[in-house]
């Protein structure tokens, strides 16, 4: 059942928020220990949780838009007294004292929280695979992965384990594994939704977002999470945007630019499934043009120095002193250093030595400054494209599920994952990753539309488009 | 690879509060220097004058009043704490300056 | 200082900001309370928390800039990477390349004029306690923090190396800390450690170009600035003099010895990595902001002291020492009210410096008005010097008009009345002095003066006395 339609039916008193929470735990119980997809189940956090919808539907109280529709979060997002590790081993057995924005949102609309799912470490890879927890696996081909960072939120949803999850995306971390997992991920306009309480990877790109088995329910979600936070200062001066309400806008009289450099590279199958989507969207009354823009293959480059140099300064205070896991030394800079280099995975180090490579003096104005030139002529770029169509189109990534171990020993090769997804982030606009067929064993293939900063309006009825001549 | 010298990972991790093996160095120090020629690309670019963007944003003087809320339970606090004495975060002995 | 040498010193002082709140995030900012009682998932540095900046610090920031005319301009936070365990997220938010202050100047009481090259934001640490050995950090087993401390929002003024002398410097602290003191964004103890000051000193030959500096931390007194300066100048002299040369480097000084030692060399200086604090935006102040921040600055000590002056003919040494305390004190009111109402600036200052500075909180009970009719009763000769004092220390005590004390204590019986008869009986008792001084020998006027004061036990007026005597004479 949709989130949509759970959450109607819980608020009618047809079904219970309990029983709908059973549901998922038994999908979560199915299938969790093959796929690795929570790290932690709040079984008594979500019962309680389900408890007090129900007696909210009983005494004739609406419990909100999401009433008890179970949500998964990615194990960034802080969650007040429940493990949260960011599948790092240096946070293990970390409770947070206090709760994030989105999550105490999600709960204000009735959702019901069930647990933490698994990442890449800190957020840092394209296929959950350097969680220190294990990898999850791609509910649809356990031998693959279900991409990353935030592969465990989009297994969740993959595997009915949930309706909605949440994840977060600095590179391209929802969509990518919404692509792999056939799922829809969307990546909101940087500042849209709060950061307030997840663990920063790279805060300058870092956005969270809905994973959802459709464009309505990601919809819906995203409305209940977005709209101004005064404890996030990035966080946009105005209340959440209507989504549900424009997404049978369509695409009529929209200009839509299917770009040359989110199709480069690519593996065949994807390419034709793009080529697909702009057939479908000139179907719907969309009018398609071919466009390059140069400047999106810098964004790789750029990406690999700006946010590493971030991460290197947000991670540093895993130093063993104040929360989280301790290496014992007699001297405070080796407990420092014992506490990082055994607490922190390859992926991680790899992402802090570069950034601290990057910010250094006499490096600086090489790597880090460029990049950030770079970006500016980004955001200049997209705005020029901006002027001429709608909506941008393009892959979301260059090939379906890959298998394990793939691309581990090279980590050049795991950054191009999100080759077409990094500009967004750097330039803090907003995309959607929407299945659209199928590739290489049958398994979904992900495209990507593209907008400026606010207009995940007109992405959704976009993407619903594709949602429904898919 | 030539970007990135052993001499200068090892630098790098020192300030990270990082240590690496003599085979981790090896490694690491390939791998960056892997990406670091991947983005050679940037450092060919004439970007004079091309301002920086550090925020993808354009918000300004974005404040809070200056009123008092409510603090952490010291005691939730220093129960997270690795080390503990006292009410205060216990680190062990510190080399070097009096800051 | 040894003869052909010059001493080049610029100061950085960090002063804590009087804010209800930490400069990010909303725990109170309160010295002393128990250990980690004002902490937050913001200030604490936790996974997840993100800064919001306090609209007061920056107000009081700005406040500083206005004081020290700086320019106020759009400013960036960035973040300072190293780590220390006092510092939640091993990094500081502080101002960098684009200060909200800069290129201001603050003149001292003797006439110099210091430049002020920027005077910028950034959050406190928290505070370490050593256990084991003297407290000290070397030889410390084991260290304690507490993080009530971090965040709490400072701003870092830094001086140009205009100053020359260890005295100057001195002269600056405690100009700067008043001007501090009276913008209200300070409350310049630097014994609580909410003003701390660094020094870099450097010594040439006159005219030659700057010499290799030494950063001397850890200077918790005027006392100990002076001092310090002072030796750091001396040895930096003579190593030169030996034939060696000045290597940059932070020193320590220690007040018990009263030397500096090398902390720790420009070599091992860490590489701040200084880049833009992403979780904040810019700041830019509009002119109706800073206007507003303007309009609410009460006049700096520097305005304050040469108003003052100008009601004295040439100032004595003792004269601008009684302006300093009536500047500390804002007793400013007083001698500005006494002199307008056209009484005698000098005595005005001498009563505000000793008699109203003197009472502890007496400033709210004397009106202004209450201090000029005092002043007024001792100007025309109806009280004596010590009544009017006896009347303002009442006055300072309790509160009330001066005419009431007056008629309480019985001064204005003896001031009108009595004093005629009084001056009449010492002038029949003392036949042989009375005739010399009919002769004109004025000497004798002290003589009478004294006579009556002993009778009236001080609560005569002497130039009432002495016109008496002269209408005796006739
Ligand atoms: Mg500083
Ligand atoms: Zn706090």
């Amino acid at each position: 059942m949709s989130a949509i339609d759970l959450a109607a039916s819980v608020r009618r008193g047809e079904v219970t928020a309990t029983d709908a929470l059973a549901t998922a735990l038994r999908a979560i119980d199915a299938r969790n220990d093959e796929l690795n997809v929570f790290l932690h189940v709040d079984r008594d956090g979500a019962e309680a949780r389900a408890r007090a919808v129900d007696d909210a539907v009983a005494s004739g109280r609406d419990p909100g838009p999401l009433a008890g529709v179970p949500v998964a979060l990615k194990d960034n997002l802080c969650t007040r007294g429940v493990p949260t590790t960011a599948s790092s081993r240096i946070l293990e057995g970390w409770r947070p004292p206090y709760t994030a924005t989105v999550v105490e949102r999600l709960v204000a609309a009735g959702a019901v929280p069930v647990g933490k799912t698994n990442l890449d470490e800190f957020a840092m890879g394209s296929s959950t695979e350097t969680s220190a927890f294990g990898p999850t696996r791609n509910p649809l081909d356990p031998e693959r992965v279900p991409g990353g960072s935030s592969g465990g939120s989009a297994a969740a949803v993959a595997a009915g384990m949930a309706p909605l999850a949440l994840g977060s995306d600095t590179g391209g971390s929802i969509r990518q594994p919404a692509a792999l997992c056939g799922i829809v991920g969307v990546k909101p306009t940087y500042g849209l939704v709060s950061r307030y309480g997840l663990i920063a990877f790279a805060s300058s790109l870092d956005q969270i977002g809905p994973f959802a088995t459709s464009v309505a329910d990601a919809a819906l979600c995203l409305e209940v999470i977005a709209g101004h936070d005064p404890r996030d200062t990035t966080s946009l001066p105005e209340p959440a945007p209507a989504l549900v309400d424009h997404l049978d806008d369509g695409v009529a009289g929209r200009r839509v630019g299917l770009v040359s450099e989110l199709v480069e590279g690519a593996d065949a199958d994807v390419v034709a499934q793009v080529e697909r989507a702009a057939a479908a969207l000139e179907a719907a009354g969309a009018q398609v043009v071919r466009l390059s823009i140069p400047e999106l293959r810098l964004g790789l480059s750029a990406y690999y120095l700006i946010a590493p140099a971030e991460a290197s300064s947000n991670l540093a205070r895993y130093d063993g002193v104040r929360y989280g896991r301790r290496v014992a030394a007699d001297e405070l800079g080796a407990m420092n250093e014992a506490t990082r280099t055994l607490g922190f995975g390859d992926e991680v180090k790899r992402r802090i030595m570069l950034g601290t490579y990057a910010l250094s003096a006499g490096y600086y104005d090489a790597y880090y400054g460029q990049a950030l030139k770079v970006r500016t002529r980004m955001i200049e770029a997209f705005r020029r494209a901006y002027e001429q169509v709608d909506v941008l189109l393009g892959a979301t990534a260059p090939s379906v599920a890959f298998r394990f171990g793939e691309k581990t020993a090279n980590p050049l090769a795991m950054y191009l994952s999100d080759v077409f997804t990094i500009p967004t982030n750097l330039a803090g606009e907003a995309a959607v990753s929407v299945p659209f067929g199928t590739g290489e064993a049958g398994l979904p293939i992900g495209v990507q539309l593209l907008g400026p900063g606010r207009s995940e309006a007109r992405l959704l009825a976009a993407a619903r488009v594709l949602e429904v001549a898919s | 690879m030539s970007r990135l010298s052993r001499d200068e990972v090892a630098h790098v991790a020192h300030l990270a509060r990082l240590r690496l093996s003599d085979e981790e160095l090896t490694t690491f120090t390939e791998q960056l220097g892997q990406v670091l020629e991947h983005a050679a690309d940037l450092q060919s670019l004439d970007l004079t004058g091309v301002p920086p963007t550090a925020h993808p944003f354009e918000l300004r003087n974005v404040v809070r009043p200056d009123v008092v809320g409510e603090s952490l339970d010291p005691a939730e606090v220093l129960d997270a704490a690795p080390d503990a004495e006292d009410g205060r975060f216990a680190v062990p002995r510190i080399l070097g300056e009096d800051l | 200082m040894k003869s052909g040498w010059e001493m080049v010193v610029g100061l950085e002082v960090h002063t804590e900001l009087r804010t209800a709140t930490k400069l990010f995030c909303s725990c109170a900012n309160e010295f002393g309370a128990a250990p980690n009682t004002h902490v937050c998932p913001v200030c604490l540095g936790l996974p997840g928390s993100l800064p919001v900046l306090n609209e007061r610090a920056v107000e009081m920031a700005m406040s500083i800039g206005f004081a020290l005319r700086c320019t106020i301009a759009p400013s960036t936070f960035h973040r300072k990477n190293y780590f220390y365990p006092d510092m939640p997220k091993n990094f500081q938010i502080s101002q960098y390349d684009l200060p909200i202050n800069s290129s201001g100047y603050l003149d001292l009481p003797d006439g110099s004029h210091v430049g002020i090259e920027r005077a910028h934001m950034e959050e406190d640490t928290g505070k370490s306690t050593h256990l084991g050995a003297s407290g000290r950090l070397h030889g410390a087993e084991r260290s304690l923090v507490d993080y009530n401390r971090a965040g709490v929002p400072l701003v870092e003024i830094v001086s140009a190396p205009d100053i020359r002398s260890a005295a100057q410097a001195r002269l600056y602290v405690a100009e700067l800390r008043r001007v501090l003191i009276a913008t209200g964004a300070s409350d310049g103890r630097m014994e609580e450690g909410s003003l701390r000051v660094d020094a870099n000193v450097s010594v040439r030959r006159p005219g030659a170009p700057f010499g290799t500096r030494c950063e001397i931390k850890n200077l918790n007194s005027l006392r100990s600035l002076q001092r310090a300066i002072d030796y750091e100048a001396d040895r930096q002299i003579e190593l030169i003099e030996d034939g060696g040369t000045v290597r940059q480097e932070t020193r320590h000084w220690d007040e018990s010895t009263g030397v500096t030692s090398t902390m720790r060399v420009k070599e091992e200086a860490e590489d701040y990595r200084y880049f833009r604090e992403p979780d904040l935006v810019d700041l830019a102040p509009d002119a109706a902001w800073r206007d507003r921040v303007a309009a609410a600055l009460p006049p700096m000590p520097g305005v304050r002291r040469t108003a003052l002056l100008q009601h004295l003919v040439d100032p004595t040494d003792a004269q601008r020492e009684a302006v300093e305390v009536v500047l500390d004190l804002d007793l400013d009111r007083y001698v500005h009210g006494a002199a307008e109402a056209g009484l005698d600036a000098a005595t005005a200052l001498a009563r505000t410096a000793n008699e109203v500075a003197g009472a502890e909180d007496g400033a709210d009970r004397l009106s202004v008005e209450a201090f000029i009719g005092t002043l007024r009763l001792e100007a025309s000769g109806q009280l004596s010097a010590t009544q009017a004092k006896t009347v303002l220390a009442d006055l300072l005590a309790e509160g009330g008009a001066p005419e009431e004390v007056v008629a309480r204590r019985g001064f204005t019986q003896l001031a009108s009345d009595a004093l005629d008869g009084i001056v009449d009986e010492v002038i029949a008792a003392n036949a042989d002095e009375w005739s010399r001084y009919r002769d004109g020998d004025d000497k004798l006027a002290q003589f009478f003066i004294g006579q009556v004061m002993a009778r009236t036990r001080g609560q005569a007026n002497g130039k009432a006395v002495v016109e008496i005597l002269r209408s005796r004479r006739g």
